[in-house]
C-alpha cells in the first residue's frame, strides 16, 4: 500500500510542480503574483479537449500544439495587462492578475457552458497489476513526461543565453538591460513557458482526471501556488520540491489519517515550513537596501 | 449641464419605480436554481421543469384567485450554487413579494435559503433536497421528495439484502451537506442491519484526485463502495476506482439521477445501481403525460429535478387553486392540508406539521447506457 500510495503521490505532485513552475518563474523575473495562472491552466485543459474533439489530433500533436497556443496566451496577457503596470505599485498588478482570471474563467463559462465536459481518452488505459500493486500507463505517462520538462527546464536555465538572462533579470531588474538584455523579451519568454507547462497540467489533468469545469483552475491553482511559496517562490527547484512535497503531504495525510484532515494539514504544513522559514525552503531572504 | 443631470436622475428614478412596480395580475413564484456551479445541469431541468409546468396552467388560463382569473409569472434567480447566493435570492424574492419560492434543489444551499424563507414567512419548495433537517422545526418549508433518512434505509437494506454483502465502504464529500448526512445515515443502518463498514473516507467538494482514498478502501476489503456523491463527480470516482484495481459493485443515491453522469461516465457506468426517486420506464399515466410533454419541449427526458420541481408546482397550484389567494398565509394554510397529492414521482403523503412526503422509492440500475427500472421500495 506504501508503494501504491507514493506512485498516487507522484502523479498529483507532478502536476502541482507544473502548475508551481508557472508562478515561481514569473515571481522571479517580475515580482509578481501571477493569480490568473491557475486559469491558464485550465485553459490549456479545454485547448486540449477542443483539440482532441474537433480537429481529431493525437496527444503526441496536442501536447506541443497546446504548449504553444497556450504559451501564446500567457505573452498576450502580459502584454496587454501587466506590462502597461509594470511601474505601477504592486498591488495593482495583483488585482489585475486576479481579475484577468476571473474573466478568463467567466468567457469559459460564456463560450462552453457551465456543464462539466468529458475529457477524452486519448491514450489507451493499461492497468498494470503486480501483486496488490496496480499502476496504469497514464500515471507513467504523466510522472516521465513531467520529470523530463522540468529537466530540460533546468538545463534551459542554466545553460542557455536566455536562461541566462532570465537569471540576470531575476537577480537585478535595474541592471540586468545595462548588459545587453532585452527585458520585455525575456518577459515575454518567461510567460510563455510558465503558460505552456500549466498547459501541459492541464492536459495531464484531463488524462487522470477526466472531467474538466471552468472552475478547475482556482484549487488546483491555489495548491500550486502554496507549492510555489513552500518551496521559495522565485526559486525553480523549490517549485518543484514543492510541487512534490505537497502531492506527497495530500496522499499520505488522506492515506493515514481520517481523510477529512487533507486539507487542514496541507495549509498547517505551509504555515509551519513559513514560521521557520519565511522565504520558503530554497528562497533566499531579501536584503532590502535603504 | 445640470438640466441634463436632472433629467438622467429623473429617468433612473422612473425606470427603478416601474420595474419595481408590481403586476398586480399574476401570481408570481420565484425559482431559486443552480443554475451555474457544479450541478448545472440539475438547477437547468428545474427551470425546465418550472416554465412548462406555468405553461400548462397559463394555457388552461391561469388560475382563479381573489376573484380574479391570473397567470402564472416564473421569476427565476441563478444561485451560482453557493450557500450565500441561494440566501440572497430568497431574500431577493421576500422583497419581490412572491406568492412562493421553488427549490434550491442541492442541500447545501436549500438548508440556508430556508432560513432565510422561515424567518421572511417565505413558502419554499425545495425539490431535491433530500437532509432530514431542512423542514424540522419550519413552519414555511417543504420539500417534494423523500428524505435521506428514509434514503439511508433503502440503500442499506439494498446492499444488505439484494446484493448480499456484508462490507461496504463509503467515500462522500464532507463539505456538502447533502453527501455528508446520507453517508451517515448510512453507516448507522448498514451496521444495524449486520454488516460492517471497513472504509468510511471523505474528500472536499472539487478535488479531483481520490487515489489516496481509494487504495485505503481496496486495502480494506470492501465488497461493495456506497457513493453518495453528485453526478458531476461520480464518473471521476467511479473511474479512478477501477483503475485502482476495486472490482466489486458501485451503488449511489439520488443525486446520481442526471442523464449527465451517463455522458460522463460512459462504458463504466454500466451494471451499477442507484436510489432515486422515480423511474421513467415505470411510469404511471399522469407521469407518461409529463414525460412526453417535457421530451417534445425540451428534447430531453426529464431527470429527477425536473420531475419534482413540476410536483412541486403541481403541490403549490393545488393550494393556490383552493385556497382561492395568493396571500401567502391563506396559501400555506392549503398547503399544510395537503394530506395525498398524486404527482408524477408517486404520491405524497404529509403526515400533519410536517414538510417532508412520505413516499416510495425506486431501485434503478443503469444498463446499455440508460436508467432502467430495477425495483421499488416502499417506506
Amino acid at each position: 500500500m506504501i508503494v501504491q500510495q507514493a506512485l498516487n503521490a507522484l502523479q498529483l505532485g507532478s502536476i502541482y510542480a507544473l502548475i508551481a513552475l508557472g508562478y515561481s518563474m514569473v515571481y522571479g523575473v517580475l515580482r509578481l503574483i501571477n493569480f490568473a495562472h491557475g486559469d491558464i491552466f485550465m485553459i490549456g485543459s479545454y485547448a486540449a479537449l477542443f483539440l482532441a474533439v474537433y480537429l481529431n489530433m493525437p496527444i503526441a500533436l496536442i501536447l506541443p500544439l497546446a504548449f504553444c497556443a497556450v504559451g501564446l496566451l500567457g505573452v498576450t496577457i502580459e502584454r496587454l495587462a501587466y506590462r502597461p503596470l509594470r511601474t505601477a505599485p504592486r498591488a495593482s498588478a495583483v488585482i489585475t492578475a486576479l481579475g484577468v482570471g476571473l474573466f478568463l474563467e467567466t468567457i469559459t463559462l460564456a463560450v462552453v457552458g457551465p456543464e462539466p465536459k468529458k475529457f477524452p481518452a486519448l491514450i489507451d488505459l493499461n492497468i498494470i497489476t503486480i501483486g496488490a500493486f496496480t499502476a496504469t500507463n497514464i500515471q507513467i505517462i504523466i510522472i516521465a513526461v513531467s520529470i523530463a520538462l522540468m529537466t530540460a527546464l533546468d538545463r534551459l536555465i542554466a545553460k542557455t543565453k536566455t536562461g541566462m538572462a532570465m537569471r540576470a533579470l531575476s537577480w537585478d531588474k535595474t541592471y540586468a538591460p545595462l548588459f545587453g538584455i532585452n527585458v520585455d523579451k525575456i518577459i515575454s519568454f518567461t510567460f510563455a513557458i510558465g503558460a505552456g507547462l500549466a498547459a501541459v497540467a492541464g492536459i495531464f489533468v484531463g488524462l487522470a482526471y477526466p472531467i474538466i469545469d471552468p472552475y478547475m483552475g482556482i484549487i488546483v491553482g491555489w495548491k500550486a501556488f502554496v507549492s510555489a511559496v513552500i518551496g521559495g517562490i522565485g526559486n525553480v527547484k523549490g517549485a518543484v520540491v514543492g510541487g512534490f512535497l505537497l502531492g506527497a503531504v495530500e496522499i499520505l495525510s488522506a492515506a493515514f489519517l481520517p481523510s477529512t484532515y487533507k486539507d487542514m494539514i496541507v495549509f498547517g504544513l505551509l504555515l509551519i515550513i513559513l514560521l521557520f522559514r519565511p522565504s520558503g525552503l530554497f528562497g533566499v531572504p531579501v536584503q532590502k537596501k535603504v | 449641464m445640470k438640466q441634463k443631470l436632472i433629467v438622467a436622475v429623473l429617468i433612473c428614478i422612473g425606470i427603478t419605480v416601474f420595474s419595481s412596480c408590481k403586476d398586480s395580475n399574476v401570481i408570481s413564484i420565484g425559482v431559486n436554481a443552480e443554475l451555474t456551479g457544479s450541478i448545472p445541469v440539475a438547477g437547468k431541468s428545474c427551470v425546465n421543469a418550472a416554465k412548462m409546468a406555468a405553461a400548462e396552467i397559463n394555457d388552461q388560463g391561469g388560475i382563479a384567485v381573489d376573484g380574479k382569473t391570473m397567470r402564472v409569472e416564473i421569476l427565476a434567480e441563478d444561485n451560482e450554487d453557493k450557500a450565500e447566493s441561494a440566501a440572497a435570492v430568497a431574500q431577493k424574492f421576500v422583497s419581490k413579494g412572491v406568492v412562493a419560492m421553488i427549490g434550491p434543489n442541492a442541500s447545501r444551499n436549500a438548508v440556508p435559503a430556508a432560513i432565510v424563507a422561515e424567518s421572511n414567512k417565505l413558502i419554499m419548495i425545495s425539490p431535491w433536497s433530500t437532509i432530514p433537517k431542512l423542514t424540522e422545526k419550519k413552519k414555511y418549508i417543504y420539500r417534494s421528495c423523500f428524505t435521506d433518512d428514509f434514503q439511508g434505509v433503502v440503500v442499506s437494506s439494498f446492499i444488505y439484502k439484494k446484493l448480499k454483502a456484508r462490507r461496504a465502504a463509503v467515500l462522500f464529500d464532507i463539505t456538502s451537506e447533502y453527501n455528508k448526512g446520507i453517508a451517515e445515515v448510512f453507516k448507522a443502518e448498514f451496521i444495524k442491519a449486520g454488516g460492517a463498514v471497513t472504509a468510511f473516507e471523505s474528500y472536499s467538494t472539487g478535488d479531483k484526485d481520490f487515489s489516496a482514498q481509494l487504495s485505503k478502501i481496496k486495502a480494506s476489503r470492501a465488497d461493495v463502495l456506497f457513493l453518495p456523491n453528485y453526478y458531476n463527480e461520480v464518473p471521476l470516482q467511479i473511474q479512478q476506482a477501477r483503475q485502482q484495481g476495486l472490482k466489486g459493485m458501485i451503488v449511489g443515491s439520488d443525486s446520481w439521477g442526471s442523464e449527465e453522469i451517463l455522458t460522463l461516465g460512459k462504458d463504466i457506468m454500466n451494471g451499477l445501481y442507484f436510489t432515486t426517486h422515480y423511474a421513467p420506464d415505470m411510469a404511471t399515466e399522469k407521469a407518461k403525460k409529463f414525460i412526453a410533454d417535457y421530451e417534445a419541449k425540451y428534447g430531453a427526458k426529464p431527470d429527477d429535478v425536473a420531475a419534482l420541481t413540476y410536483d412541486a408546482f403541481g403541490m403549490l397550484f393545488e393550494s393556490v387553486k383552493k385556497a382561492k389567494s395568493r396571500n401567502p398565509e391563506n396559501v400555506l394554510a392549503e398547503l399544510s392540508k395537503l394530506s395525498n397529492f398524486p404527482g408524477v414521482t408517486g404520491t405524497m403523503k404529509f403526515s400533519s406539521g410536517s414538510g417532508s412526503p412520505v413516499k416510495s422509492a425506486v431501485v434503478i440500475q443503469i444498463r446499455d447506457n440508460a436508467f432502467k427500472y430495477y425495483d421499488t421500495v416502499n417506506p
